[in-house]
């Protein structure tokens, strides 16, 4: 839910520029996949803070509980055994809204309002102003977005917005016991990355490295991988996550110039009708039916 | 209703019915739709009691639209088939717009410019019904790239039907004595010798 205190850097379905004057740090939240032992109390402090209390489902045999992300579940541990230097490996992801710099749910909805993107980076739902049609899911490289089946509306991370107003870390970031969720200035957890992957490639993980994908200009979730050059390892985090190029099209310059194609056709047709004139029947053909109707009446 | 005795039958009530019941559903698709499609059309959502209840209507006005359009184009298949007196028309077409239709081949009860435009309706219609369904999240859940083809597909297939209508309604004023022809069933013989002229020897026995 959006706040008056964030300063407010790009609305959906607004066509003119956000105001600008005031510059604010850039924030992001550092998730450490290697320092992650998945104890899920960012999901419970996401839930607690949220005030959101997802229904209580079923054990699927698995560590992943919730299964998926929802309306109600903002945030979801993914767990993936995988083998990797001949080694087992248990990897664990926390799942959620990345904050993309270029977000494709902001570009995808049409509703004025109901998403913004702060100037700090977070972009949020402004659920008040949701139409409910689905076109942020669409518009996601990373299946975010969830729709509620209570009151149709979309939902996801806010990145406790309300929290960084008041210069909080996310709930989720206070929550963790290990000091796998770390939260500041983008440059200062790019700093704090660049650290723990350092670590990491001495204690023999070579490829280890930061995730901030650029095809969306970066985003404000980062993760620390140990594997950088697998991100689909991770529960199939995209490796080079981008906007669809049928969402640009669907989104881009075709809708002003389909707007200005339509507005030339109905120009096109009142010029047409005042230089050309109407189309009527002539008078030729009207005396021809008119002379056979007074030859029949003979 | 037949207010002179002569005139000539076009459409019967049904037809007429079935045609306002396609041209509302229309309407109001249009209006609902391009207020989705950009921003600058978005306070459209307001005429339908605001921009929720807009996206809850807009797909089940697409359901009625669909299935009455169903109507007109199993009633109306047969006649808008193309013959080479069409093409013929269509060659010429630019003499018509230009206001010269002396030359103009005969014609049924269709002309080609009215047949193509009943084809490419048809086409818009399909696609706008299959891409509809698409992205019709709150009943259907498709795989995502099929949902993002349709949103492209929906929006495209909109808007050129929206210029597809805009054409067919000018046409309409223009050519003075044709409206009635869809508001009570009947145009002049004249009317129809002029523009119709098949039709006309057709229904006369001229």
């Amino acid at each position: 839910m959006a706040l008056q205190s964030l300063d407010i850097k790009q609305r959906s379905a607004t066509t003119t520029p956000a105001p600008q004057a005031r510059q604010t740090v850039e924030i992001a939240k550092l998730i450490d996949v290697s320092a992650c032992i998945g104890c899920k109390a960012c999901q419970v402090a996401c839930s607690e803070w949220n005030d959101i209390r997802d229904e209580v489902g079923n054990c699927h045999g698995v560590y992943d509980n919730p299964m998926d992300l929802s309306a109600d579940s903002w945030t979801v541990m993914r767990y993936t055994e995988v083998e990797q230097n001949n080694k087992l490996e248990w990897l664990i992801r926390k799942d959620g809204c990345m904050h993309c710099s270029d977000p494709g749910c902001l570009k995808a909805c049409p509703s004025p309002g109901a998403i913004i993107q702060y100037s700090n980076g977070i972009v949020d739902f402004h659920q008040e102003n949701c139409i409910g049609c689905g076109y942020c899911v669409t518009g996601c490289p990373f299946n975010v977005p969830r729709i509620s089946q209570k009151d149709s509306k979309a939902y996801k991370c806010t990145l406790c917005s309300d929290r960084v107003a008041v210069n909080q870390a996310p709930a989720c970031a206070k929550a963790c016991p290990t000091g796998a969720i770390q939260f500041g200035s983008k440059e200062d957890m790019k700093d704090y990355a660049s650290k723990r992957i350092t670590d990491l490639k001495e204690r023999g993980y070579e490829k280890a490295g930061l995730y901030d994908p650029e095809g969306v200009g970066g985003t404000h979730v980062m993760y620390v991988l140990h594997h950088a050059d697998k991100p689909d390892l991770y529960a199939g985090l995209p490796a080079n996550p981008s906007i669809s190029a049928l969402v640009s099209i669907w989104k881009g310059f075709t809708k002003p110039l389909a707007t200005l194609a339509l507005a030339g056709i109905a120009l096109g047709s009142l010029f047409h009708y005042v230089t050309k004139g109407p189309n009527e029947v002539s008078k030729e053909i009207e005396d021809e039916i008119e002379a056979e109707d007074k030859e029949a009446a003979k | 209703m037949i207010r002179d005795p002569k005139d000539l039958k076009r459409y019967e009530a049904n037809e007429r019915a079935n045609h306002w019941v396609v041209g509302i559903s229309f309407i109001l698709l249009a209006l609902s739709g391009l207020a989705f499609f950009h921003p600058a059309f978005f306070p459209l959502t307001q005429l339908f009691g605001g921009p929720v209840w807009a996206r809850i209507i807009h797909p089940f006005l697409g359901v009625l639209m669909a299935l009455s359009f169903l109507g007109l184009y199993v009633k109306f298949k047969h006649l808008n088939k193309m013959t080479p007196a069409d093409h013929e028309w269509l060659s010429k077409a630019k003499n018509m717009v230009d206001g010269n239709d002396h030359d103009m081949p005969e014609q049924g009860k269709y002309n080609g410019g009215q047949k193509v435009m009943f084809w490419a309706l048809a086409i818009c219609m399909l696609l706008m019904t299959v891409s509809g369904i698409l992205i019709w999240r709150a009943y259907f859940g498709f795989d995502i790239t099929l949902v993002r083809l349709g949103a492209v597909v929906h929006a495209a297939a909109g808007a050129v039907m929206i210029g597809l209508i805009m054409v067919h309604v000018y046409a309409a004023i223009w050519v003075k004595g044709t409206i009635r022809a869809m508001w009570y069933g009947t145009v002049t013989r004249a009317w129809a010798k002029q523009h119709h002229r098949g039709w006309y020897r057709q229904v006369t026995g001229k």
